[in-house]
């Protein structure tokens, strides 16, 4: 088995915070993170995917697909939206980095097995010091 | 698999040497890092947390209180620091980075009770010496 990894970026704003829980409460456990107005973050997201190198092409697949299924799924949904107001299901589930990286998940996974490979991995960087790693619920 | 990884920089110096090695033998070994004097690095230390994320917060920790964490079992002692000199663990020890992310993860593990409950492990523990080498143990 043979990973490879692609990278992208998009830039998105969010807030968080619990809707059953008070302002206080919310800024406890979120900080600054929780005021309504929002803040947003340039996130970058590395997507790798596991396969066995096809003899003919040499290569696990092709990264242009790969590129074309993140622009598709995460890149485009995602860039330039406030995700609480515009990106389900982040009207209801509170945009953490944890969430979104799962999320990001769910959106590739399909698509990438369309193609007969397997998503083996994403991490998402919500800045240079923090970042989550997903390789769903099994991986 | 969920996984977040917070990067902490600190600053220290050491002297790679060994009291097992002739004085030849030691330069040869450990070149410019054998200078008796010393020399410093700004290292990273990524810590990496895994398990399942709180249902109400969407998070698998607070950020502050990992950062909290790490500062004072961690960054409080190493940064500024001479490795060779100032950390009784390392006494008879060659700083190594190798030995120094072996350090850092039973710091954290053998004071996790005081962090985390259960449902929270700590997954990794990664150093990077300088942009171009990193040095990684399991939690």
């Amino acid at each position: 088995m043979v990973l490879i990894t692609r990278k992208a970026e998009f830039s998105a704003s969010h807030y968080c915070a619990n809707p059953a829980w008070t302002p206080e409460q919310n800024e406890a456990m979120f900080g600054k993170a929780s005021r309504p107005g929002g803040h947003g973050h340039n996130y970058v997201l590395e997507v790798t995917v596991a396969g066995e190198v096809d003899p003919v092409h040499g290569m696990i697949m092709d990264l242009k697909d790969l590129k074309e299924i993140i622009n598709g799924h995460v890149v485009e949904v995602y860039d330039h939206r406030f995700l609480n107001h515009e990106v389900p299901p982040f009207d209801r589930v509170i945009p953490t980095a944890e969430n979104i990286a799962k999320d990001i998940w769910r959106r590739l996974e399909g698509p990438v097995k369309a193609q007969h490979r397997r998503l083996h991995g994403v991490r998402l960087y919500e800045t240079p010091d923090l970042y989550v790693d997903y390789s769903g619920e099994e991986g | 698999m969920l996984r977040l990884t917070r990067r902490y920089p600190f600053a220290a110096s050491h002297r790679l040497h060994s009291d097992q090695l002739s004085a030849e033998e030691n330069a040869r070994l450990f070149g410019k890092c054998n200078n008796p004097f010393g020399h410093g690095h700004n290292y990273v230390v990524e810590v990496s947390v895994s398990g399942v994320a709180e249902e109400a917060s969407g998070m698998l920790t607070r950020r502050e209180d990992l950062d909290d964490f790490v500062h004072k079992k961690v960054l409080t002692r190493l940064d500024h620091a001479n490795l060779n000199t100032d950390i009784p663990e390392l006494e008879n020890v060659v700083p190594t980075t190798e030995n120094l992310t072996l350090l850092i993860q039973s710091w954290l593990a053998g004071a996790w009770s005081e962090f985390a409950g259960g449902n929270l492990q700590l997954n990794r523990v990664r150093i990077e010496e300088t942009g171009r080498n990193s040095f990684e143990v399991k939690g």
